[in-house]
């Protein structure tokens, strides 16, 4: 069957786009909280306020005529990031790994020209990758260090793990593992292996390529079923913070793990997409029905993301998935 | 509750709105619900003949009555040298022509164009009773001969109005017997007829007068008016047939006078003639009802759209149609989850096609896409800024149209002409947007979004150009009122999309074998 039934998907409690967009991003998402997250130097600077670890700043880039400033600000360093402030989607992330006089190496091992890096770097300027092609800023980031842990889970690239977080609480977790055919990019859409995770010890659950289930890492051949997350409560409460930081009640936390500094957040998205939901195999509704169904949120980080894994937890069994509430009705807080 | 309820409660005070509106407009001014209704628009000319014998000159004519269900369009009086007045009297409209002298054969002319509207009129109830009749006098023999027809024809009926029927059918009988023949014979004339129906009701205490009207059929000429009885029946007044007895006004009649009156009055001259010719048109119902409510200014109509001059008309027939595509943006959107580049992007390639006819449009679109997509890969290979980059793709845009227009002419091919309806800003951002998307998720989102903008511009495109759909945007702008009460519900719905019942089909499959 090419079509499931709405009626199962909805009995599974899978949300869909409409869904999303109306009972999450609009509910619990004030609009004027967005430039927060939209623009990844403002989220840098609130999560250094806040005292969450972020990827180091080596410098950014604002204005056209600074360009040529690239070559002194990249001269100390052989590996950077350079990325977007306001792309989405990973859009505009160029990734070097070596540095070697005029040549500069992407993950891949291509070698381009600083002149190559400027044009990127005045395009992204321009817009090019930004919302509605609004004027951006460029960022340059110290390079993340794999961790040994996804060594055997990633092509050219790193692993990210993205939590969905709801009013403060992580409700579920994806790892993104970069592939040959998602060209180095932890993108589900271009072709990275999406991996559920138990929220309850960060034991992989299910992976899945292009929509569909995959065992093992389509380039490395490893196996999920021995995949553990290190650091898990650490990543969860990481995640559950960014809550306060930024007020969205609704948000998708971008967390990677550094081999020296250990997680630290790399992304806030205000508009986490749906596919986490076929990674883990699992429906948002009644976790996110869990959630809304608390009367106060507990300020304490530990608390909350204890309720979450002990709630979320795959065995854990979480009670028959219920009609999902719109909340509508319910009293303005 | 009260955020959702407000909403409802919105969209059902909008969606009346416009669908009473329309209602309204519908039943009230006429206006058909499909472009096709056409109406039989009749054009009746009145020739007066006479022969003037040098004195001064007066002509009294009759002019039909308005009525309810008729609308006369438009009346024409013309007689060469004649002063022209038209009179209104307790007994109907006049018409009067006159002159100080004049000799000789005298024309005069009446032209009206006329129709009938589709509205069902209760019969007319009389202002006023009527009064009592006069009892006429008939001499001794013709009293005997009426009063015994009058009891025959009483005692084989119940009420006036059989009564009546009864008459005229008995006098026009084919076999009169003697009283019948005393009353009537061969030589008769209508009026004589019409005039002894009369007088015969009147002797039975029942008041009746003479109608005179014109049958409606095509290319007659040298038509005469034709003899009615109208009689009052409980409180209406009800028309006969004088030759055959039927009740009401039959199929394609106008009434053209009332009472006892004089049809043509000729003062100053002699061999007096009067003949009728009619000729048929058909017109879309749709024009003469904008034409009768601007004469009529109807509010809803004198301040719409066709108050506008022709021009801005035309423009805002297109511009109506916009919503339309809104629609069915949202719909593919929302609904279907078909991911179309840029918005409202679909809704002016929609338009474009409107201009270019569908298959043309859509070759001529890939072709300048295709060819903006070939020579934007080279251009991002210059090392341009951004702003100069999209401008450079706005001139090579202009210059792919030309090479189109110019070729195609040579060719002959002159629908490929038409390539200037595409907005050009539009489609250069479209190739803009689709070469970084190729750049960066590749040619299969590129096809994916591209295919997708595309399939909602045809679906747009079949439904604007639907000439039902056209028209009824056009003539019915209070349908944007019934769109945005849709737009506003699609706008609450939850729901999956067609696209996502795809994307989580696996799902389905897994949670049904596997444990959970």
């Amino acid at each position: 069957m090419l079509l499931a039934s709405a009626k199962k998907l909805r009995s599974f409690g899978i949300i869909g786009m409409n869904q999303r967009n109306f009972g999450l991003i609009s509910r619990y998402n004030p609009r004027h909280l967005y430039p927060l997250v939209d623009d990844k130097l403002k989220t840098k600077m609130l999560a250094q306020k806040a005292g969450i670890t972020v990827p180091k700043l080596l410098g950014t880039v604002q204005y056209q005529h600074d360009v040529k400033l690239l070559k002194e600000i990249l001269r100390p360093h052989a590996q950077f990031v350079i990325k977007p402030a306001k792309g989405s989607g990973g859009k505009g992330i160029l990734v070097i790994t070596e540095h070697d006089h005029n040549l500069y190496f992407k993950p891949s091992g291509d070698a381009i020209q600083l002149a190559d890096i400027e044009r990127h770097v005045s395009n992204i300027l321009s817009g090019l990758h930004s919302l509605g092609g609004k004027p951006d800023k460029v960022m340059i980031e110290s390079l993340i260090q794999l961790d040994p842990v996804f060594s055997d889970y990633s092509y050219e690239g790193i692993p990210d793990l993205r939590i969905i977080v709801l009013r403060g609480y992580p409700i579920m977790a994806m790892l993104r593992l970069t592939t040959h055919a998602s060209d180095g990019k932890a993108n589900l859409h271009q072709g990275a292996v999406g991996v559920g995770i138990d929220m309850g010890t960060g034991h992989a659950l299910h992976a899945v390529q292009y929509g569909e289930p995959v065992l093992h890492h389509p380039d490395t051949r490893k196996t999920f079923s021995d995949l553990v997350i290190p650091h898990w409560d650490k990543l969860l409460q990481l995640a559950a913070a960014c809550y306060e930081m930024t007020g969205l009640g609704y948000l998708g936390a971008d967390i990677v793990l550094d081999r020296d500094q250990g997680p630290m957040i790399i992304e806030l998205n205000a508009r986490p997409g749906l596919s986490i939901q076929v990674a883990n195999s699992a429906g948002l509704a009644p976790r996110v029905a869990v959630i809304e169904a608390l009367k106060a949120i507990d300020p304490d980080l530990q608390l909350r993301t204890a309720f979450s894994k002990q709630q979320f937890a795959t065995n854990a069994g979480i009670q028959p998935p219920r009609l999902l509430r719109t909340r509508s009705d319910d009293p303005k807080p | 509750m009260s955020a959702k309820l407000r909403l409802y409660i919105l969209v059902v005070l909008i969606m009346g709105l416009g669908i009473g509106l329309i209602l309204y407009k519908h039943f009230a001014l006429g206006f058909p619900l499909s472009p096709d209704d056409k109406k039989s628009v009749w054009t009746i000319e009145a020739k007066i003949d006479f022969i003037a014998r040098g004195d001064p000159i007066i002509v009294s004519f009759a002019l039909p009555p308005q009525a309810p269900n008729v609308v006369f369009m438009e009346e024409d009086f013309a007689s060469p040298g004649y002063g022209f007045s038209e009179l209104a009297s307790p007994a109907g409209r006049r018409a009067q022509w006159s002159k100080r002298s004049a000799s000789g054969h005298q024309t005069a002319y009446y032209r009206l164009s006329m129709y009938e509207t589709d509205q069902t009129i209760q019969l007319q109830t009389a202002a006023n009773l009527p009064a009592e009749p006069e009892k006429p006098e008939f001499d001794g023999v013709l009293k005997t001969a009426a009063i015994t027809l009058l009891d025959q024809v009483r005692s084989k009926s119940a009420n006036t109005e059989i009564f009546t029927h009864e008459l005229i059918s008995t006098l026009n009988s084919n076999t009169p017997d003697q009283n019948q023949r005393l009353l009537l014979n061969d030589q008769s004339s209508e009026d004589y007829k019409t005039h002894l129906i009369i007088n015969l009701l009147a002797l039975e205490g029942i008041s009746a007068h003479i109608v005179r009207g014109l049958y409606l059929n095509e290319g007659r000429r040298r038509q005469s008016l034709a003899n009615f009885v109208e009689v009052y029946i409980g409180g209406q007044w009800l028309l006969f047939n004088q030759n055959s007895g039927e009740s009401g006004k039959p199929k394609n009649f106008l009434i053209w006078q009332r009472g006892d009156q004089s049809l043509l009055d000729v003062i100053g001259g002699k061999n007096s003639k009067i003949s009728f010719s009619i000729i048929k048109s058909t017109q879309s119902t749709r024009n003469l009802a904008v034409r009768d409510s601007i004469s009529k200014q109807a509010g809803l109509v004198d301040f719409s759209i066709y108050s506008l001059p022709i021009e801005q008309q035309n423009a805002f027939k297109m511009i109506l149609l916009l919503p339309i595509g809104a629609l069915i943006v949202v719909i593919m959107r929302l609904l279907v989850g078909i991911r179309t580049s840029g918005t409202f992007m679909p809704i002016l390639i929609a338009l474009a096609l409107i201009q270019t006819t569908l298959l043309t449009g859509i070759i001529i679109f890939l072709t300048v896409v295709g060819t903006g997509l070939l020579i934007r890969s080279y251009l991002s290979r210059l090392n341009l800024l951004f702003v100069a980059r999209i401008s450079a793709v706005i001139i090579v845009v202009i210059a792919i149209m030309a090479s189109i227009s110019i070729i195609s002419n040579k060719l002959g091919l002159d629908q490929a002409m038409t390539v200037t309806f595409f907005p050009m800003i539009i489609l250069s951002w479209t190739i803009e947007r689709m070469s970084v998307l190729w750049e960066e998720d590749g040619p299969r989102e590129v096809f994916i979004q591209g295919g997708g903008s595309l399939l909602t511009a045809v679906i747009a495109y079949l439904f604007m150009t639907n000439r039902t759909i056209e028209y009824l945007t056009f003539n019915f702008p209070e349908l944007m009122l019934v769109n945005l009460a849709l737009i506003l519900i699609l706008g609450q719905y939850t729901g999956y999309r067609l696209s996502e019942l795809y994307r989580f089909h696996a799902l389905e499959r897994r949670n049904v074998t596997g444990k959970r």
